[in-house]
């Protein structure tokens, strides 16, 4: 299986090189502005019912 | 295919939240009746003033605080331009075009449905907070467009 | 055959600048009427001499939403084919010509009308209002003209899979055909509403048109077309930008999977359009918001990628933290700035979409003004950024000139001057628009009722907002003419960007288009095929024309 063992070492260098920390937490707080934008209309809807 | 863990993890959280959104508005509108204007009924848009209701516009109880605002749009006017509703009172409008499109839109309120030729646009709303309203076209219809315009007094 | 085609080829060249050329005179004509109107809307300033706001408006609409993005978008896929899959044939590039006059033609046809005063229909010319039937006659040529250039696409495209049998194709290929593909699914609406029912009815041969079967007609187009506006930019996004920063794409097979997902689900949608109209039952308009939240889905994807590219390229520069990445990037550079200033711009963009798609949410906005503020933010801004981030290699790689620094720090100013701009315009469109603004509607206040009064300070900033982005207008025009002609000659690279190397190798299955094809077909027909047959069953009598203006 030398193709397992290649992707193994591939993602041990990912890990060390390439954190993807920073975009977890763009995304996340692009994620919760999509959500206050609904949720602010969505009331904004009820309201009016 | 590989997907990095953490993008697993937003699409998890962001496709989730596309879910309850879309479960929160099927629940407003097949569970509670929060439906978009939607209503199915024709017309013959060239008879719309011999055709009931639309002969006679206007304001009709038809029950205990129940009402039927019926209202004839055409470039560039509502018929009628000014009614009074009392507060409280649950109100299904029902609006109908003599010639092209209009947007009828009650400023400020959920009333806002398309107006097309052969077919009637109908909402239902409860008025519970007294005050002016006006109401406007919101699709273009002409030169005039913008000058199309009705009034509406929630009154105690 | 292995070796890249690292330059456009002269003579392609030429045909990718004679539409980009078309693309900013259309944004320079189209960009004044823009600043006429919310000048109108401020309710300070009348137009002079009898011109009509609903004649400027209908003129704003089809050059900047048909014209301008149409031949820019064609323009720069050529080049793209022309760079990634070889040098066009003279074949390919004859009917790429002969699609670009079709499309001009028709362009100054409808300009023509439209301007006369014959055509002040809106760029969605609705019936029963009834424009001359030269109007919807240019219209179809344009179209016919971009579905030439569409098929001398595909066949170019063609010939490269034959040359190069079991290879996965280069990713702009792959793309620009994904992108062609969806346009010719989808102007197949239109084409049908303007061949069947508005130009034998405008001429007329026939008396009455069904309005509601032509509306729906309209938006089976009207809302593919937006994304037909959006893959160019996401294709930037994706091959070019990781080049420019300097880094790597982040995942070749996710790129191709979020093309696949567009093609899929951008076109079963278009009730989302339609969500307070009568005549369709609310059941079908909802399975059509599902669809709808599902084409979010790849943009949910392209957002990840971006910042992770981002991160990955910060991080090999030795970044650290979790927002150290952020200062590595070129900001000096024109080609990332500009774009990703787009970039930033489409997550409130994206935020108006979803809400704007909601079912019943769509009473709070429907036709108000927050529309026209979301769509200044998607393809006035987003779109509209990345093309010209795009302009500011492509043009000088096309003419064989370089951009001067000077003009580099012209862009980024101009992107700068344009998101003040657009923060100010579609921001007072946004609020305006709750409070119940329409949209499309020159200046009233309805009687002097208290509410319309309410809104005139909205309206005033954003003829301020509107006047700043004008300004953005004639930058970039400094900028793009500059470029064309007069910038100093030179080599400048057309950015294409490698995997990076973790990243595994792209399956075929991406280019399987019989597999995509069915699958949007199938999605296409479950959307759209009962409700159609329900809105002719239950016709009303049809409509005659109107010409109320």
């Amino acid at each position: 299986m030398a193709k397992q063992q290649l992707s193994t070492q591939t993602k041990t260098k990912v890990e060390k090189t390439s954190s993807l920390k920073g975009t977890l937490a763009s995304v996340f707080f692009l994620g919760f502005f999509l959500i206050f934008t609904w949720v602010s209309v969505y009331f904004l809807f009820l309201d009016r019912l | 295919m590989h997907m990095h863990k953490y993008e697993k993890i937003w699409l998890f959280f962001g496709i989730g939240s596309l879910f309850v959104f879309l479960a929160v508005l099927g629940v407003g509108a097949f569970a509670q009746g929060n439906q978009p204007p939607s209503c199915l009924t024709t017309i013959d848009p060239e008879k719309v003033d011999q055709t009931p209701p639309f002969d006679k516009p206007g304001l009709v109880k038809t029950g205990d605080n129940e009402y039927q605002l019926n209202i004839v749009a055409s470039a560039f006017s509502y018929t009628p331009n000014q009614v009074e509703i009392p507060k409280g009172a649950k109100v299904t409008i029902n609006v109908a075009t003599k010639d092209v499109i209009h947007g009828f839109e009650m400023a400020g309120t959920n009333v806002n449905m398309m107006v097309e030729p052969g077919y009637v646009s109908s909402f239902t709303q409860t008025f519970d907070k007294p005050g002016e309203y006006v109401i406007l076209c919101n699709e273009y219809c002409g030169a005039g467009h913008h000058l199309m315009t009705a009034k509406v007094k929630v009154v105690e | 055959m292995m070796s890249e085609v690292r330059k456009v080829d002269a003579r392609d060249g030429k045909l990718a600048m004679a539409h980009i050329y078309v693309a900013f005179i259309a944004l320079a004509l189209g960009g004044l009427c823009g600043l006429l109107q919310v000048l109108v809307r401020s309710g300070k300033f009348t137009l002079p001499a009898n011109i009509s706001y609903y004649t400027i408006l209908t003129t704003h609409g089809v050059l900047l939403g048909l014209v301008l993005t149409t031949f820019f978008i064609i323009g720069f896929q050529f080049a793209a084919l022309s760079r990634t899959a070889g040098t066009l044939s003279d074949k390919v590039r004859f009917w790429g010509w002969i699609g670009f006059w079709t499309m001009t033609i028709g362009t100054a046809m409808t300009a023509y009308y439209i301007l006369i005063g014959e055509a002040s229909v809106l760029f969605t010319f609705y019936a029963p209002l009834q424009a001359h039937p030269g109007f919807y006659l240019g219209l179809t040529l344009v179209v016919v003209g971009s579905w030439i250039s569409g098929f001398a696409m595909f066949a170019h495209y063609a010939k490269w899979k034959k040359e190069h049998p079991g290879q996965v194709s280069p990713i702009l290929t792959f793309m620009c055909v994904v992108n062609m593909i969806l346009w010719l699914v989808c102007t197949l609406g239109v084409a049908a509403t303007v061949l069947f029912q508005l130009l034998p009815w405008s001429l007329g041969l026939v008396d009455r048109i069904n309005v509601l079967v032509s509306r729906t007609l309209f938006w089976y187009f009207g809302h593919p077309l937006v994304y037909f506006w959006l893959l160019p930019a996401y294709m930037v996004w994706y091959v070019v930008i990781p080049k420019v920063i300097g880094g790597k794409m982040f995942s070749d097979s996710l790129a191709r999977l979020t093309f696949i997902l567009f093609l899929i689900f951008s076109i079963p949608v278009g009730f989302h359009h339609q969500l307070v109209e009568p005549g369709i039952d609310p059941a079908w308009k909802y399975l059509q918001v599902v669809l709808t939240f599902m084409v979010v889905i790849p943009s949910l994807m392209t957002a990840f990628s971006m910042f992770a590219t981002f991160e990955m390229y910060g991080r090999s520069k030795g970044a650290t933290g979790l927002f150290g990445w952020l200062r590595k990037l070129p900001w000096g550079d024109a080609r990332f700035f500009v774009p990703f200033v787009g970039m930033l711009f489409f997550i409130p963009a994206g935020a108006g979409g979803l809400v704007n798609a909601s079912h019943q949410l769509n009473q709070v906005v429907h036709n108000t003004i927050w529309v026209t503020g979301h769509f200044h933010l998607t393809l006035a801004t987003t779109v509209v950024l990345t093309f010209f981030g795009a302009a500011y290699w492509l043009i000088p790689h096309l003419t064989g000139r370089v951009m001067t620094k000077a003009m580099n720090r012209l862009a980024i100013i101009q992107a700068v001057v344009w998101a003040i701009g657009m923060f100010f315009m579609s921001g007072a469109m946004h609020f305006a628009g709750l409070l119940g603004a329409p949209r499309r509607s020159a200046f009233s206040t309805y009687g002097n009722a208290p509410q319309a009064l309410e809104w005139i300070p909205y309206q005033i900033a954003q003829a301020v907002g509107g006047a700043i982005l004008f300004i953005g207008i004639i930058l970039v025009l400094i900028i793009v003419t500059n470029l064309a002609f007069f910038a100093p000659k030179g080599e400048t690279e057309f950015p294409v960007a490698e995997v990076a190397e973790e990243a595994e190798r792209t399956p075929l299955v991406f280019e399987n288009w019989k597999l995509w094809l069915g699958i949007t077909v199938a999605l296409i027909l479950i959307a759209y095929t009962v409700p159609f047959i329900d809105m002719i069953q239950n016709a009303p009598p049809g409509s005659k024309g109107f010409k109320l203006w």
